[in-house]
């Protein structure tokens, strides 16, 4: 069991999240005293009677003031057993980015629902970018339990709801009252038809696949170290699988091979080394490697189009005739995706970049099959994208596209001449760097 | 294109995969973010506070580039009131770890007699501290500025990203943060820009004295508890470096068992009764500790939301 389970949690506003991310971080005893003695202060001033637990959660001030939570707001809580990571996202239709960001770092996700109203439209939508983004493991809290006088009727018609949303994916679900701590960290007497556990018992024993090191080696340069003339070291962080002295290994985009001759790390040379850790690789050959190029064992893809699930998180729409800088893993690269995009909106899509990308399939490898979509006009992080399937270059006439053809094609579909010496300057930088 | 290529390693399955403990996955996660910056921005620099995250930060850094030295500069932002023994550790380890230091002081405030008795604590520290870090950023200009700082240090800080976008003016603005998934950082600045680099984000205070105790990480003697000679007023318990500090006539100073939690200008920093004196005794007392280790800091106590209203000035 992994000592450490990062959690994200999802549900419409007013499920009660906050209330319940109070409770966990209040029971488990992460929040301090002088937390709770200026939350009751902050609390004279919105609620009367006894502590309100989402106050603990709430981070802003103009948030506060609002009365909303707006933003990914991270948490950490740990118990004897495990340290927890937890990435508190609002619920709000509009910032279905803000659940994206949360759930692409995260093992499991608590999904809430009001007993009183059951799945919503919103429950679903939480539910599929969560799917979307890899998680496998699922909470469902069947919150507000007590206003609904503990009905196990009302409990199960939600679960049945949710076997049908959540099939194919693993998922516990828990009856709970978060205002008044049922099955939250503690089983209830309250529902004595349910078996258990309790929230906090879930997730402290529940196993998730985060088993990385299973996976075919991946090692994205990061940095190339030297020191001296004796010393040509690849810095960089292990994505999956394990690396061992003397293995094979192969630098792509340039196809060749040679073996590892030193594993070195702050601490002394290692034998060998896994996923996550971050080292620094000596090669037994001189290849010509820099950052962004990719230490690989096993068949990766190594192309410059590919179909990916993306979620636009900007609010100027994505144009398909603009350019967009994409970063994958450490290589920074154009891209084009031919269709538009609405702000949070979710579709798939063909992507092709101006440069080969070495990816796996996000489902294989989430680390080499991710990228984010930067807007090169205002450099805002526009887009995530989840890789899919690699798909054949059928426009032939774009392929063989010369550099000024390229420049002048980009230029032209360009809205403002600002952006278009964005956008050229941009292509440039990258027919340069190649 | 050419994709085959056998895998390394043993089979999978056969062996049960080695895993690696929480602390070493925060440490693999932090040497990633340092990395990252030293390859995308041009003149990033350390802000090295002398706490213990610092220290901590600082150890990462030499990982990250090991075998090579550290390739940026750390840079205090010396108020003048620091405590003595803080400023005599901060050289010792700029010398051990053969970094560059540079020491900024609002020159100009400290000639005009900036003190917290006299000019309050929140202009105190906007003088020293906010403006005098303004300063030192743009005579180096610097586009990058690691800090030490931890998510879960304070609720404002939960929101805060590993990459805090900084404008013109250094100030933060809550609504133009960007999105920040997986651990893919988005590195493109518009001219005039910065980023505030937070490589501890995930990290909490018991991860940071595990880490020092794993390590065996240096840190200032201040942390630990000694008889100290203190002025203590009710809950407070104040070692009087400075004498501008007031004590009345009635007032005497006291020999305290006592240490700091946290590390910062000795007029604004209360000591705790303590027995602790080695590191795991410090883990020990932490782990039955209901206190957090801001609420010995003055300074954020000054105004609802006060470190919040700090951080859109510029402030760490
Ligand atoms: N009766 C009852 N009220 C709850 C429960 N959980 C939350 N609430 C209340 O529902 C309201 C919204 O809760 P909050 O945690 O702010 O919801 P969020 O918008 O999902 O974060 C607050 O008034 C809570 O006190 C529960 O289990 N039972």
């Amino acid at each position: 069991m992994p000592g450490l389970l990062r959690i994200c949690t999802a549900g419409s506003v007013d499920d009660g999240k906050s209330t319940l991310i109070g409770r966990l971080l209040h029971d488990s005893r992460s929040v301090y005293e002088d937390q709770i003695s200026s939350v009751q202060k902050a609390s004279k001033n919105r609620v009367a009677g006894p502590i309100d637990f989402s106050l603990f959660t709430d981070g802003l001030k103009a948030e506060r003031e609002q009365g909303i939570t707006i933003d990914v707001a991270y948490r950490y809580f740990a118990t004897a057993h495990r340290k927890f990571i937890l990435a508190d996202t609002p619920g709000h239709e509009q910032y279905t980015r803000n659940m994206a960001t949360g759930a692409s770092t995260a093992d499991l996700a608590i999904l809430l629902v009001d007993a009183r109203q059951g799945v919503k439209d919103q429950s679903r939508r939480h539910a599929r970018i969560a799917r979307l983004l890899g998680i496998t493991h699922f909470v469902v809290a069947v919150n507000k339990m007590d206003l609904v006088g503990f009905d196990k009727a009302i409990y199960d018609g939600i679960c049945a709801e949710f076997a049908e949303i959540l099939k194919g994916s693993s998922f516990h679900a828990i009856p709970m009252s978060a205002l008044e701590g049922d099955n939250v960290i503690a089983l209830s007497e309250r529902t004595p038809w349910f078996t258990g556990p309790s929230l906090l018992e879930h997730l402290e024993t529940v196993e998730v696949d985060t088993d990385v090191t299973a996976k075919p080696f991946r090692f994205p340069v990061q940095i190339v170290l030297r020191p001296h003339q004796d010393f040509r070291g690849y810095a960089g962080q292990i994505q999956s699988g394990i690396v061992h002295r003397g293995d094979e290994v192969t630098v792509w985009p340039s196809g060749r091979s040679t073996a590892v001759k030193r594993i070195v790390t702050y601490d002394g040379d290692v034998e060998t080394a896994f996923a996550p850790m971050s080292v620094t690789l000596v090669l037994e050959d001189e290849i010509d490697i820099s950052r962004g190029d990719t230490l690989v064992a096993g068949p990766v893809q190594v192309g410059q189009r590919f179909q990916a699930d993306i979620v636009w998180m900007d609010e100027r729409p994505l144009d398909p005739t603009r350019m967009y800088v994409l970063k994958h893993s450490t290589r920074v690269v154009t891209a084009e995706i031919d269709r538009p995009f609405e702000l949070n909106a979710i579709h798939s899509a063909v992507v092709r970049t101006s440069r080969p990308i070495i990816f796996d399939s996000y489902t294989d490898n989430r680390a080499t099959g991710s990228f984010i979509l930067i807007d090169p006009a205002t450099n805002f992080t526009c887009g995530a994208g989840m890789i899919g399937l690699p798909t054949e270059d059928d426009r032939a006439s774009r392929a063989n596209e010369g550099a000024a053809e390229r420049l002048a094609r980009i230029a032209r579909a360009a809205a403002t001449d600002a952006e278009a010496v964005a956008a050229v300057r941009a292509a440039l930088e990258d027919i340069i760097k190649y | 294109m050419p994709t085959a290529q056998s895998v390394a390693g043993p089979a999978s399955g056969a062996t049960p995969q080695p895993r690696l403990d929480h602390l070493r996955r925060l440490e693999a996660e932090s040497i990633h973010i340092l990395r990252e910056v030293v390859a995308e921005f041009e003149r990033p620099v350390m802000m090295y506070s002398v706490g213990k995250d610092s220290s901590v930060m600082l150890r990462l850094a030499q990982k990250a580039f090991h075998p090579a030295p550290i390739p940026f500069p750390l840079l205090h932002i010396d108020t003048t009131y620091k405590f003595k023994e803080m400023i005599e550790f901060r050289d010792r380890m700029a010398a051990e770890v053969g970094a560059k230091l540079i020491v900024h002081i609002n020159k100009e405030a400290i000639a005009d007699g900036t003190q917290p008795f006299k000019v309050g604590t929140q202009r105190c520290c906007q003088l020293l501290k906010t403006t005098g870090l303004l300063d030192a950023l743009a005579e180096g200009q610097f586009d990058a500025a690691f800090g030490g700082a931890r998510r879960d240090e304070e609720r404002s800080r939960a929101k805060e990203r590993v990459f805090s976008l900084r404008d013109t003016h250094g100030q933060w603005d809550p609504k133009r943060q960007r999105p920040e998934l997986w651990s893919l950082l988005n590195s493109r600045l518009n001219p005039g820009e910065s980023i505030r680099v937070f490589p501890l984000s995930n990290w909490t205070e018991i991860d940071i004295w595990q880490y020092i105790h794993a390590e065996n990480i240096p840190v200032v003697p201040l942390y630990f508890a000694k008889e100290r000679e203190a002025l203590v007023r009710g809950d407070s318990i104040l070692v009087r470096e400075q004498s501008f500090v007031p004590m009345l006539p009635s007032e005497k100073t006291q020999m305290v068992k006592c240490r700091m939690r946290s590390l910062g200008c000795s007029p604004c920093t209360g000591a705790i009764r303590s027995d602790a004196t080695t590191v795991p005794m410090i883990i020990e007392e932490l782990v039955a500790a209901r206190n957090s280790e801001r609420q010995l800091r003055i300074i954020d106590h000054d105004q609802d939301g006060s470190m919040e209203v700090k951080k859109r000035e510029g402030y760490f």
